[in-house]
């Protein structure tokens, strides 16, 4: 194909997403160093409340933002302020003196470092559990007569296909303050549980969740690579005397290896912008996610604001850390591919 | 597979059978759970044993419930209307459409289906069933507690069908503009093997790593002020992409964009490249090859990645939330809304029943595409 066509056939989708991916990016680049602030002027007021005799007045400065004639709204002046942005995300005081008194707690007490805290543990937890149930049900469905396939698959893909908030939610609901799982549990052990009191039992019921979610799709690629494991070599190494686990152990896994890594990589990408849990489950007050962050600083506060410039250094610092979790196994591509080329 | 050496031992058949009869009951678990809970009075919805919110005692002394002849007649018309949905409609279907809109024709039917389904099972079915119920006796007395109050309240009072609106607007805008620019990139890049195609693919693959939060954050300012900036260019007619639908929708089909080449890529690279080389050799130039000759093979692919498209915009949340206001908020933000009031055990109800309202079609899509979506998760991994 000459190189003509082939611009034309990708430009809609690289306009696309050079409009809609690259320039936010460059956007939120800069905006990380500046910080926009209404202009405001400082008027002096006289106020007369009326006394007896004669008025009382007293005169005060105020500070008043200035309106704009033409617009309505307040003038906003911006500002270059270099690192103070990620300053303000990253509070590095706080976390030297934590560290210099020896109270390495306290820095998880610091919104930015509990949700990395969080988002790495939640990464790095799930993942292994995800190939892990994920191939189980895989080497179950393939053992189960054929019959029952097609309904198993319908049941394991709600959990993948269902809204992760409302998927959350319908989790949230059986454990929440009189649930049925909670009350059940409670009349096991005799306890009052409060599943949503404490930041670990929050954790523990987002790590299931998670699981749940994206096992099934661990699970349908998996058992796709099953159907084209060789027989030829699974029969050999029955005659080579491997037992079952043996079998699994060294002709199985290594013939799904592949798919454990696609797997990995994604689940990589997705758990880390672990953010809808958050919603679902209303852990704001426990636990928060680096995505949950930004997301906040971009909500308006009481008072209107979003504090667009400590979004713009959180979500910079958010992708720092995805870029270095990618840089393996892009380098592996690259490889790859220089490698193919030859 | 059945020469004895392959042969299973029975407890690890037990065990197998019985790890994934545990497994589907955990994955079916909390769907089917809030859908009970949902059509229950807030007391039984969240009574303490489980006994009681199945067969939902409060719900039935309220006079809410079915009897043993509704879920008798109810199953015999629900099976009689998925019968005749597989068996006649589809010839009903192509008897009535021109040829060449056979997917318009499917979609009026589905829809006349859908529109006939409610009204028999909603509408006559209850009218027909409440004076047999009074002279039956004992078959006619409630056994199970059932109320679609909720129901009532969440799509009537709080007008739930305009989030659902938004929610179509969005989600059908996202499936079509992302098909029609993922479709040819997916084409060209599948077809040239330059390296430049390869390294629009590692960047498109780091895109689709990034949080939608960074992305956000990138727009926000520049929409909200999108009226002054465009000023100069559009004049008064500069709009304010802050609250409008298309807006959201041009972010989500960038944001979709990375998965859909990848995926398209993948089914493009499987039909083979004789077939549109023939077509050159016969006279058509590129794009005419593209049309006219991959097209109608590449429908499978096609659905498959529209599908995936459905539930990105289907089930976003973040970017919605933040970029739509509360007028045209979609479906998932709007039960955000649920949370604040969630005061009384009422409002906690009517919230599941919001939830299960977005898990309906959801449920469906699996229902009518299970292979599309197998077809689909496996082609991005054993390809890509």
């Amino acid at each position: 194909m000459k190189f003509k066509t082939f611009f034309w056939f990708v430009a809609p989708s690289v306009f696309m997403m050079l409009l809609f991916i690259a320039a936010p990016l460059v956007s939120v680049f800069l905006q990380s160093f500046q910080v926009t602030q209404p202009v405001v002027q400082q008027v002096e007021v006289e106020t007369c409340t009326p006394g007896f005799l004669t008025q009382t007045c007293t005169t005060e400065l105020k500070t008043v933002p200035i309106i704009d004639e033409v617009t309505g709204k307040a003038q906003t002046t911006t500002s270059w302020v270099g690192f103070q942005s990620y300053q303000n995300v990253l509070q590095m005081d706080k976390v030297w003196e934590a560290v210099s008194d020896g109270r390495l707690r306290d820095i998880l007490q610091i919104d930015f470092w509990k949700a990395l805290r969080f988002t790495l543990m939640f990464t790095l937890v799930t993942l292994p559990l995800v190939i892990g149930v994920g191939l189980m049900i895989a080497l179950a469905v393939n053992n189960a007569s054929k019959s029952l396939r097609g309904p198993v698959i319908f049941v394991s893909l709600l959990p993948f296909i269902i809204t992760p908030v409302i998927g959350s939610l319908s989790i949230y609901w059986l454990f929440v303050g009189d649930g049925i799982l909670t009350a059940t549990l409670e009349r096991w052990t005799g306890q009052d549980i409060a599943m949503f009191a404490n930041a670990w039992t929050i954790e523990l019921l987002m790590y299931f969740y998670r699981v749940w979610h994206v096992a099934p799709f661990a699970f349908v690629i998996f058992y796709a690579g099953l159907q084209t494991v060789n027989m030829d070599t699974l029969e050999s190494a029955i005659i080579d005397g491997a037992n079952r686990f043996e079998r699994l152990r060294y002709v199985i896994v290594p013939h799904l290896m592949p798919l454990i890594i696609f797997i990995a990589l994604i689940h990589l990408m997705d758990c880390y912008r672990v953010f809808d849990e958050i919603i679902g489950f209303r852990s704001q007050a426990h636990v928060i996610s680096l995505q949950w962050l930004t997301f906040d600083f971009l909500t308006p506060d009481d008072s209107g604001n979003r504090a667009i410039s400590r979004a713009a250094a959180s979500s910079m610092l958010t992708m720092i850390g995805i870029v270095i979790l990618l840089i393996l196994p892009l380098r592996r591509t690259w490889r790859d591919h220089k490698g193919g080329a030859h | 597979m059945s020469s004895k050496a392959t042969a299973q031992p029975l407890s690890l058949k037990i065990a197998s059978g019985a790890f994934l009869a545990f497994w589907c009951l955990i994955a079916a678990f909390p769907i089917v759970w809030i859908a009970v809970m949902s059509v229950k009075s807030p007391r039984d919805a969240f009574a303490a044993s489980a006994w009681d919110v199945i067969t939902g005692p409060a719900t039935r002394a309220a006079g809410n419930g079915l009897s043993l002849l509704d879920i008798v007649l109810g199953l015999i018309v629900l099976f009689l209307a998925i019968r005749w949905a597989f068996t006649r409609l589809p010839g009903l279907v192509q008897q009535f459409t021109p040829p060449g809109l056979i997917a318009l024709g499917w979609l009026i039917g589905a829809a006349v289906y859908g529109i006939l389904f409610v009204l028999v099972f909603f509408g006559v079915l209850p009218l027909v069933l409440g004076p047999l119920n009074s002279v039956l006796g004992p078959l006619g007395t409630p056994i199970i507690g059932l109320t679609t109050e909720h129901y009532v309240a969440v799509w009537g009072e709080n007008q739930f069908y305009r989030n659902f609106m938004n929610s179509m607007i969005v989600t059908a805008g996202v499936v079509t503009v992302s098909l029609t620019v993922g479709t040819l990139a997916g084409y060209g890049l599948a077809r040239s093997g330059s390296n430049l195609a390869f390294w629009l693919l590692i960047v498109a693959l780091v895109f689709r790593a990034l949080p939608h939060s960074v992305l956000v954050a990138g727009y926000l300012p520049w929409f909200i002020n999108s009226a002054e900036i465009l000023r100069p260019i559009f004049g008064d007619l500069a709009p304010t992409l802050y609250g409008q639908p298309w807006a959201i929708i041009a972010v989500l089909v960038a944001i979709n964009q990375p998965f859909t080449i990848w995926m398209l890529r993948s089914f493009f690279q499987n039909i083979p490249s004789e077939l549109d080389e023939a077509a050159r050799v016969d006279g058509c130039s590129h794009f005419q090859a593209f049309r006219r000759v991959i097209m109608p093979v590449m429908w499978p692919g096609v659905i498959t990645t529209g599908l995936f498209s459905f539930l990105l915009g289907y089930n976003d949340f973040l970017v919605t939330a933040l970029l739509l206001d509360a007028q045209n908020q979609t479906m998932v933000p709007a039960i955000a809304g649920y949370f604040n009031r969630e005061t009384t055990t009422t409002d906690q109800v009517e919230a599941v029943a919001a939830a299960v309202s977005i898990t309906a079609p959801l449920f469906l899509l699996v229902m009518v595409f299970q292979r599309q979506i197998v077809s689909g998760l496996t082609a991005g991994a054993v390809k890509g």
